[in-house]
């Protein structure tokens, strides 16, 4: 997957969390849960989606690296780029 | 400090429903007076298809769909019941404090359905338990319908659940009245809610007992003191009260439905399932002395049969002999409509016949095409509307397996 294709894809997953959910003025290196109505469950959602869609496990430790739109970016760009 | 007799009085002043059906009162009770049934059917995993009482109503009036699909059914049924019944109440909270405000919920059972899902859900990946939901343990925990009622409403009173089987709505009805009576609170939201027709588990389980409604037609499949019975319609629902004390209650101007004056629940102490009518009698008689009533000071009693052979037997013959003198006590059973809500049946067919109080009219059990001998009360309403010049009292009754019992009366209202 490319970068543009990860990033749409947290997106939708936010989406189908929150369907109001607002983008347009979304900063992608500022943390996704102070401009988003997202909470820790919320957080854990995205990260199930994450392992039913990819099959991909995300250690505890690592979660700070799905803060922001970016650093999810650049946390699973690695992991995705097979799909 | 002393308490004024019109501070142990406790009233009904709001109702919220979601019944087969109907998702007001109004039009709750245009349909138990017309004798329309709101069972359906349902096509349960691993079950098939059967009769089954299922609630529409506006699941996103009073929260936004991310938080149903968060919460439960019984949560969102919840949510919509008590919101619905402080509008009819007239409370904002202005003259209420959310603290002093007390959230009493009957269930059931509460779980079940969030559980087969999540193991089906695994089933999916291997039975892999890394795929179970961290939604499941605050999902499943008892006093969910209950918490989310305060979450939505940011109410910081006590909430909690009362678990008494399908006796469950009337108990924690009683339940309201006994924490206002003792101030624990100023205003109680309590009731039953059922989400069971989710669970395939409920369906096999009253099917294994040769307890679970089968007909071609399912409008016809829930038919009390029938003599062609064969079980329960499982239904879903919810109905919250609220319940004031009166003064406060008479201060705002409150509309009053009724008042709670008198309840009872005892326990058969015998069997798992089986019914037992002399329990359920002097449970009956034990809420007749509580509210200084004879029997024959009760207008309407509203049954609790299910439409099973023996349990529609035991309370029949328990009526027949608190009630054996008594010509103006008119007798009628709403799941005939609405199907069994268990956690809510009680408190959902305590609401369907609340309007008597000022239509006069007593609602009909339908689908009795045969009466059962064993079932023949002398006033059974059936068919169509009893017509009457005033309602004064109604007794509500509400059993349960292992054996818990409860009654309910309601008195029409007269300041005294």
């Amino acid at each position: 997957m490319t970068r543009d294709e990860i990033k749409d894809v947290i997106l939708e997953i936010i989406e189908d969390i929150d369907e109001e959910a607002d983008f347009a003025n979304l900063d992608a290196d500022a943390p996704l849960r102070d401009q988003l109505d997202l909470d820790s469950m919320d957080f854990l959602d995205i990260v199930m989606e994450l392992r039913k869609r990819y099959k991909l496990q995300i250690p505890e430790e690592e979660y700070p690296q799905l803060a922001t739109l970016a650093s999810c970016v650049n946390y699973l760009e690695p992991k995705l780029k097979n799909v | 400090m002393q308490q004024s007799i019109e501070s142990q009085r406790i009233v009904i002043t709001g109702v919220g429903l979601a019944a087969p059906g109907a998702a007001t009162l109004t039009d709750f009770r245009a349909n138990l007076l017309a004798g329309t049934s709101g069972i359906t059917t349902i096509d349960l995993r691993y079950m098939g298809t059967y009769p089954a009482g299922i609630c529409e109503f506006a699941e996103t009036r009073y929260r936004k769909k991310r938080e149903n699909s968060r919460g439960t059914r019984a949560g969102c049924i919840s949510v919509y019941c008590a919101n619905e019944a402080l509008i009819d109440a007239g409370i904002d909270f202005s003259e209420y404090d959310r603290a002093a405000t007390g959230v009493y919920i009957g269930l059931t059972e509460h779980g079940t359905v969030e559980t087969e899902n999540e193991v089906y859900n695994i089933g999916q990946y291997n039975n892999d338990v890394n795929y179970w939901t961290h939604h499941h343990n605050p999902r499943t925990v008892l006093n969910n319908p209950a918490g989310e009622i305060t979450m939505n409403l940011g109410l910081t009173g006590p909430h909690y659940v009362i678990g008494a089987a399908c006796a469950a709505g009337n108990a924690a009805l009683i339940q309201g009245v006994q924490m206002l009576r003792l101030g624990e609170v100023d205003l109680a939201l309590c009731g039953g809610i059922s989400e069971c027709v989710g669970s395939f588990g409920i369906f096999a389980s009253f099917r294994a007992q040769g307890a679970l409604a089968e007909h071609i037609d399912p409008a016809k499949a829930s038919r009390p003191f029938d003599r062609d019975r064969n079980g329960i319609v499982i239904s879903e629902g919810g109905c919250i009260f609220t319940l004031e004390r009166l003064d406060r209650a008479l201060v705002r101007g409150a509309k009053i439905y009724g008042e709670i004056t008198g309840y009872a629940m005892n326990s058969d102490a015998k069997d798992f399932v089986l019914p037992y009518g002399p329990r359920q009698r002097q449970c009956m008689e034990l809420a007749l002395r509580r509210a200084d009533l004879q029997p024959s000071d009760i207008t309407i009693l509203n049954a609790h049969a299910t439409g099973t052979k023996q349990g529609d037997i035991e309370e029949c013959n328990a009526i027949r002999e608190t009630f054996a003198e008594c010509p103006h006590t008119w007798i009628n059973n709403t799941k005939s409509s609405i199907g069994h809500a268990m956690g809510a049946a009680g408190v959902l067919e305590l609401a369907g016949n609340l309007p008597s109080f000022t239509d006069h009219q007593v609602h009909p059990t339908i689908n009795v095409d045969n009466l059962d001998p064993e079932c023949a009360l002398p006033g059974l309403v059936t068919g169509i509307p009893k017509q009457l010049d005033q309602v004064d009292a109604i007794l509500n009754n509400s059993f349960g397996m292992l054996g818990t019992n409860s009654v309910v009366i309601v008195e029409r209202f007269v300041a005294k």
